[in-house]
């Protein structure tokens, strides 16, 4: 069962995320997008990371895509204002560049064995979680604080003044 | 397959059942309550009391002209009023609606799903119910729309910050994020409306403006802004919308009485003698205080709309911001002190 | 089960399609939602890692990737919007003010 909605939820999201990425308009990517960030939350929860499913949708889905939403509507451009695609050349190229880079990859990783099913349980609950970002990871969570800070200062000025 | 999936799948088809009845009569008890405070009489023409007037209203919107503009992104249009519907439901999955319930000899628990992160799952859950304002506002290819639904998205992304900060003192009080812990913790302690005020009046206040209700119901203001994000839909698509805001409203409701009024718990009663060895009785009434508590909050969500003049958009967003996320800031660092220092709280 | 072998190569196709994305596309909106699938790509492969070792951390650093895509996702719209004022369009072909 677990199995199954595993290979469902991944198709999904690759399928999905192929709209992202081949869509004119971009509302239909960015809900495309959604999409594929409810499947991933999917996936998390199956491999028991209940507290980071959760974040997923809540700060992907919930906040971040609304944002994209909240531009692109705001932006309104008409359909023939929407840049699409590079030229015809570039975009060979660059399909080119983007098989090689995930084939070499997937070369890389099958080349190796790792094992396919782990060595014991693992609990993804809360608590432990919370236990590590408050006490191995506090330096890196303070700055990540300190970082969202910068980020709203510094969106709040761009959004304000000429540049 | 085995009774466990079976009793799962019960309890969904019940919770279900059951929040889309009331849906449904909540549209005749807001017409109700309104002429009551208005010394009117309210529809009483279909059925005894206008008892019918849901049914007669729900044939009404399946028959008119589903009209979609000719500009229209028509699949989008046609997603946008789902998108509404499914969140509002959705949430319903993990609020505990009773105790146990001694059914065929087995102990079966009144909630859909006990998640052991209940609270951040509403959270995440209620924050996808913008993408049925955006989506619809911006679809429908109107200018009145997309100023709703650009009006509605930014009102409740500005109070769902408050709404969860609202909701830490609680958390951290009782330790943790399940809602039935919670609702243990309030029927072993004090109910939290009593031990934290704040947290209780920004929660409310939070609520309505997520729930676009009167005094915040912007995103709707038909008289004076054109309506907002539905302006072009009618017939089922629009009375989505309609069911949707009264859906998301009996989960509100859910919600308060969960987190700050004790959930099924009614304090002394359930404590008698009699309620010992009567384990289904009690399961019964712990369901019916519950239902009770929530009407109490559906009836209140009413008589405010009903009293309350509209609050102007820059007000709307000055109380969001410069009022409600500040004082909920402070709400937590007050209760981080108080558990500190005087070692309330916590799973202790 | 999850098959973990399997959850690795979706990860990396994910990350091919995220790339594909940021280098066909001119909408600086979709080139920067390309670059979210990219994240998430990296994200999924972290928590696939975590679950192999058994070890929490790597679902933490996944934590982190999340937070710091907020943060970048603010700054970016915000300077996409800035981009647009100034030449009344989100085409990237058209930003290379720097070249002229």
């Amino acid at each position: 069962m677990i199995s199954f909605l595993f290979y469902v939820f991944s198709a999904l999201a690759l399928a999905s995320a192929v709209m992202v990425v081949t869509r004119k308009n971009p509302v239909s990517s960015a809900l495309f997008l959604v999409m594929t960030f409810f499947c991933l939350a999917g996936i998390y929860v199956l491999m028991d990371a209940f507290f980071l499913a959760v974040v997923q949708v809540a700060v992907y889905a919930g906040a971040i895509m609304v944002l994209f939403l909240f531009v692109i509507m705001m932006l309104n451009l008409s359909p023939d204002e929407l840049p699409a695609f590079m030229n015809r050349r570039i975009k060979w190229a660059a399909a080119a560049l983007a098989i090689v880079l995930t084939g070499s990859l997937l070369f890389l990783d099958l080349s190796r064995r790792l094992p396919a099913s782990p060595a014991g349980e693992l609990k993804g609950e809360v608590g432990a979680l919370g236990d590590l970002i408050f006490g191995k990871f506090l330096l890196p969570f303070e700055l990540t604080a300190v970082l969202l800070l910068m980020a709203i200062v510094a969106a709040v000025i761009m959004a304000r003044r000429e540049i | 397959m085995n009774p466990a999936l079976w009793i799962t799948l019960g309890k969904i088809l019940v919770v279900f059942a059951l929040t889309l009845g009331t849906v449904a009569y909540m549209t005749l008890a807001e017409r109700k309550v309104s002429a009551i405070i208005q010394w009117r009489k309210g529809p009483n023409r279909v059925g005894i009391w206008g008892l019918l007037q849901p049914i007669a209203d729900g044939l009404k919107f399946v028959f008119k002209e589903d009209y979609v503009p000719q500009t229209a992104n028509k699949a989008l249009h046609a997603l946008a009023p789902m998108l509404t519907m499914a969140p509002a439901l959705m949430t319903f999955a993990v609020v505990p609606f009773g105790s146990t319930l001694p059914i065929f000899g087995m102990e079966v628990k009144m909630i859909v799903a006990d998640l052991s992160i209940g609270i951040l799952f509403i959270f995440a859950i209620a924050s996808l119910g913008v993408y049925g304002l955006a989506v619809g506002g911006w679809s429908s290819n109107n200018k009145y729309s997309l100023l709703g639904g650009l009006r509605s998205s930014a009102q409740m992304i500005s109070y769902e910050i408050s709404m969860g900060l609202s909701v830490i003192p609680i958390i951290m009080m009782s330790g943790t994020l399940m809602l039935t812990g919670i609702v243990d913790w309030q029927g072993n302690h004090l109910w939290f409306v009593i031990t934290q005020p704040l947290s209780f009046l920004l929660f409310v206040i939070s609520s309505f403006a997520e729930t676009n209700r009167l005094p915040f119901d912007l995103p709707e203001a038909e008289p004076e802004l054109v309506g907002g994000f539905h302006t072009e839909y009618s017939s089922m698509k629009f009375a989505s919308f309609f069911l949707g805001e009264y859906a998301n409203m009996i989960t509100a409701s859910a919600l308060i009485v969960t987190l700050f009024f004790g959930g099924y718990h009614l304090p002394f009663i359930e404590n008698l003698a009699f309620f010992d060895n009567h384990g289904f009785m009690l399961g019964m009434l712990h369901v019916i205080t519950f239902m009770a508590k929530t009407a109490v909050w559906l009836f209140i969500f009413i008589w405010v709309r009903w009293s309350l003049p509209r609050f102007r958009y820059d007000q709307l967003m000055g109380l969001g911001w410069k009022v409600l996320l500040p004082l909920s800031l402070v709400n937590i660092l007050i209760y981080g002190i108080i558990i500190l220092g005087f070692g309330l709280g916590g799973t202790s | 089960m999850v098959n973990l072998n399997a959850s690795i190569i979706v990860a990396l196709l994910l990350f091919g399609i995220g790339t594909l994305g940021f280098l066909i596309r001119r909408n600086a909106i979709v080139v920067f939602m390309s670059v979210e699938l990219m994240l998430n790509a990296v994200n999924l492969l972290l928590v696939t890692f975590s679950r192999m070792r058994v070890d929490l951390d790597g679902q933490v650093m996944a934590f982190f990737v999340m937070a710091v895509a907020a943060a970048e996702a603010a700054v970016g719209l915000a300077i996409i919007i800035a981009v647009f004022r100034k030449l009344r369009s989100i085409d990237l072909d058209k930003a290379s003010l720097l070249r002229s």
